[in-house]
């Protein structure tokens, strides 16, 4: 493995070359297949589309298209023609601002009160029922509740995160700090250190690499809820991006989309993992 | 349209379509393109026109024996027009000029979206943002949180907020029509030899939303034709865009949806129009300009700006000359989001039927503003039919109350004048007439409806 450094990137792009063959191979077939299609009025082919002439057949775009149409984004992602028609950067940005925000509080509630679950079994076991059952509720079943309560769908969508990113902090926080090895607070009792002394420097370094992990759970949950958060509300951001242009049955743009959510996802994930790794220690 | 045109003339028909005086609509509305301000003083005019004598015949003999000039005089004299259309016209300091107005992107949808690019809106001095909404729930849900100040809605929606069905009731306000005909039943093109309906059991339909003229008109259609609509077929609340996919794979045999939807399941070689709605009821409402009674009474001038930009809009839409040119203008992303072709198809009525043939039905969508209280009334009928509302329903008062056909009636009496009687008329669905005064007797006439629980 080692001894190869370049076996696995030259592997990766082999895979890649025989995906976008694959898929250039099976639109180019299928759009040739329509056949000879009856000859057209003029007039009436006029105002057909070029997916009726090949007899509602392909709507799956190629390789080609969907490179042109990324490039296409990519040269001006910044664009603004009006409050529904904004470029593919502004978007991100909107749907990043929107998950750091959620996530964001969902940290500032679920880690502290992790810390509290952790540090008494007694609560732990009192609090566990509810989180049980609010834990595995879908996100998205939130939305009309928040929609209904909180009357700003800008802030509903934002609560949605909030509630879906909250969970996986919550539970791994009160993990960490429940396992944190009993030597290590045995020690901290006869040294009589004070108990908040306890908890910043005993403590919260012991359950650490847990309350990452348990951030990087919920920063991927909330990235996926996001686009379909968005979907439903509408206004901004990638998800309200790809329902605009599935109103416009634009599967080059959809595609695009889904590539780029995919490619932002992975960014987060690896923010996270290379804070994960800088806190880590080794015993 | 009627709604523009000088109810002064004895040749007129209120209620009806054309004058008969130009070969074709398009030129009688050119010959009578009118400015802005006698726009709006037409449609205060004929509000006022409508109130004062409910029955054409009544009016048009009056006009008849006096004289256009004299009629217009001796109603002056205990009815100061000028007076009444000044309050219509300069609605005095606004309350708020930033404002954000729904809409779904649909050419229902015209009057609101074009007076954006078309500059209607700062015309009037407003600063109106129009943002468009992933569906009839969520533009309600909105509305209701005053995310909007107004927001496009089917002209049922009004009805069903202010009644509390599907919702909790909240009194809302309809003041303006948004387009008249303007939707189609298309069907899958592997459907292409079933045109006669009796022969559409078990398939499935979509329409965009249950408290719809879609759903009631194609729950109508098919009813004619001998099917119950809720055991016969299925019928399914699914979102205008995901319709053409679902008519793609075979989910569903065909929709009742707006356009562009069906021209865009033409336009992808996936449907074709079976029939437009305009041969079901011809004229009949669709989509509608919809406000919460709170901002219409809080906010008085901004309201009637707002209005002036829409009715101003829809005259400009009720054109035909201008139709390819608001075609260009809401085309875009930033408002329907369709290819050109597909939404001026739609306006200018010239498309193609997904059959090999061209169309050419000038009436396929028309705009035109004034709530007839009657159009609510068959709605409310309706919705009671198909067990959507139960129990009593005081039809003329909800119709009143929502749908603000009486707006010149409330100008009249902030002017101190006496209000006159209502303003409905008679109309045809499916040739069966409909008779505003006797919703029971219409509704009980149907053999086919949801038994009465």
């Amino acid at each position: 493995m080692t001894r190869k450094p370049w076996l696995a990137p030259l592997l990766s792009a082999l895979f890649f070359a025989l995906f976008v063959g694959a898929w250039y191979l099976a639109t180019t077939a299928s759009a040739g297949g329509g056949g000879a299609a009856p000859a057209m009025d003029p007039e009436y082919a006029a105002l057909m589309g070029a997916q009726a002439q090949a007899g509602g057949q392909s709507a799956m775009p190629g390789p080609g298209e969907v490179a042109a149409k990324i490039w296409e984004h990519v040269s001006d992602p910044f664009y603004d023609r009006g409050t529904n028609d904004k470029g593919l950067g502004i978007q991100i940005a909107y749907s990043i601002a929107r998950v750091l925000a959620g996530y964001l509080l969902a940290a500032l509630v679920a880690i502290p009160l992790g810390f509290v679950i952790g540090m008494s079994p007694l609560i732990y076991k009192a609090l566990d029922p509810f989180i049980q059952i609010l834990k595995p509720i879908s996100p998205l079943a939130w939305m009309p509740l928040a929609l209904y309560t909180i009357k700003d769908s800008g802030i509903s969508a934002i609560f949605v995160i909030f509630i879906c990113s909250l969970w996986p902090m919550l539970v791994n926080t009160a993990f960490g700090v429940a396992s944190v090895r009993r030597e290590w607070l045995n020690v901290a009792r006869t040294l009589e250190v004070s108990p908040l002394r306890k908890a910043f420097q005993v403590i919260l370094p012991a359950a650490a690499p847990t309350i990452l992990t348990g951030m990087r759970i919920s920063i991927g949950i909330a990235w996926l809820v996001i686009v379909a958060a968005e979907m439903l509300v509408g206004g901004t951001g990638i998800g309200y991006f790809v329902w605009n242009e599935w109103n416009n049955l634009s599967i080059t743009n959809i595609i695009t989309a889904i590539l780029l959510i995919g490619l932002v996802g992975m960014l987060l994930d690896h923010l996270l993992a290379w804070v994960a790794r800088a806190i880590s220690w080794r015993e | 349209m009627s709604t523009f045109r000088n109810p002064f003339d004895p040749n007129v028909k209120l209620n009806g379509c054309s004058c008969g005086r130009h070969h074709s609509q398009a030129e009688h509305d050119q010959a009578e393109a009118l400015s802005e301000e006698a726009m709006l003083d037409r449609v205060v005019e004929g509000a006022v026109m409508r109130a004062l004598f409910p029955h054409d015949e009544t009016r048009r003999n009056f006009i008849r024996a006096v004289g256009a000039s004299t009629a217009m005089a001796a109603i002056s004299t205990f009815l100061p027009l000028g007076t009444v259309k000044d309050a219509f016209a300069s609605p005095g300091p606004l309350e708020k000029t930033k404002l954000k107005v729904g809409f779904i992107p649909i050419t229902c949808a015209t009057p609101i979206i074009m007076a954006h690019p078309l500059g209607y809106y700062s015309k009037q001095g407003l600063d109106v943002e129009v943002v468009k909404t992933a569906g009839w729930a969520v533009i309600r849900d909105k509305s209701l949180a005053k995310e909007y100040d107004a927001a496009h809605m089917l002209s049922p929606m009004p009805l069903a907020i202010s009644i509390g069905a599907g919702s909790n009731p909240i009194p809302w306000t309809m003041p303006a029509v948004e387009n008249i005909n303007g939707q189609a039943i298309t069907l899958s093109v592997k459907h292409k030899d079933k045109r006669d309906p009796k022969g559409w059991k078990g398939f499935k339909f979509a329409v965009p939303f249950d408290y719809s003229m879609h759903n009631y008109l194609l729950r109508y259609y098919l009813a004619e034709h001998g099917l119950d609509p809720d055991t016969d077929v299925q019928i399914r609340s699914v979102p205008p865009p995901e319709m053409v996919a679902n008519l793609r794979a075979g989910n569903i045999d065909g929709f009742l949806a707006p356009d562009p939807v069906n021209q865009r399941a033409v336009y992808d070689g996936v449907g074709f129009i079976h029939t437009l709605t305009k041969d079901i009821w011809e004229g009949h409402p669709c989509c509608a300009f919809a406000a919460s009674k709170e901002f219409v009474t809080t906010m008085p001038n901004t309201y009637k700006a707002l209005l002036r930009a829409i009715i101003t809009a829809t005259a400009t839409a009720s054109n035909p000359a201008n139709r390819k040119q608001i075609a260009e203008a809401i085309a875009p992303a930033n408002y329907l989001n369709q290819p050109v072709t597909v939404v001026e198809q739609v306006l200018t009525g010239t498309y193609a039927d997904g059959l090999g043939g061209v169309q050419k039905v000038p009436g396929r969508i028309g705009f035109e503003p004034f709530p007839w209280e009657s159009f609510a009334v068959w709605i409310l009928t309706q919705m009671k039919r198909w067990g959507q509302i139960k129990g009593d329903v005081d039809y003329q008062k909800v119709a009143k109350e929502v749908f603000l056909a009486t707006d010149a009636a409330a100008l009249m009496k902030e002017v101190g004048l006496p209000v006159p009687s209502t303003t409905t008329k008679k109309f045809s669905v499916m040739k069966k007439e409909f008779d505003p005064a006797k919703p029971e007797e219409y509704l009980n006439s149907f053999k086919i409806r949801k038994a009465a629980a």
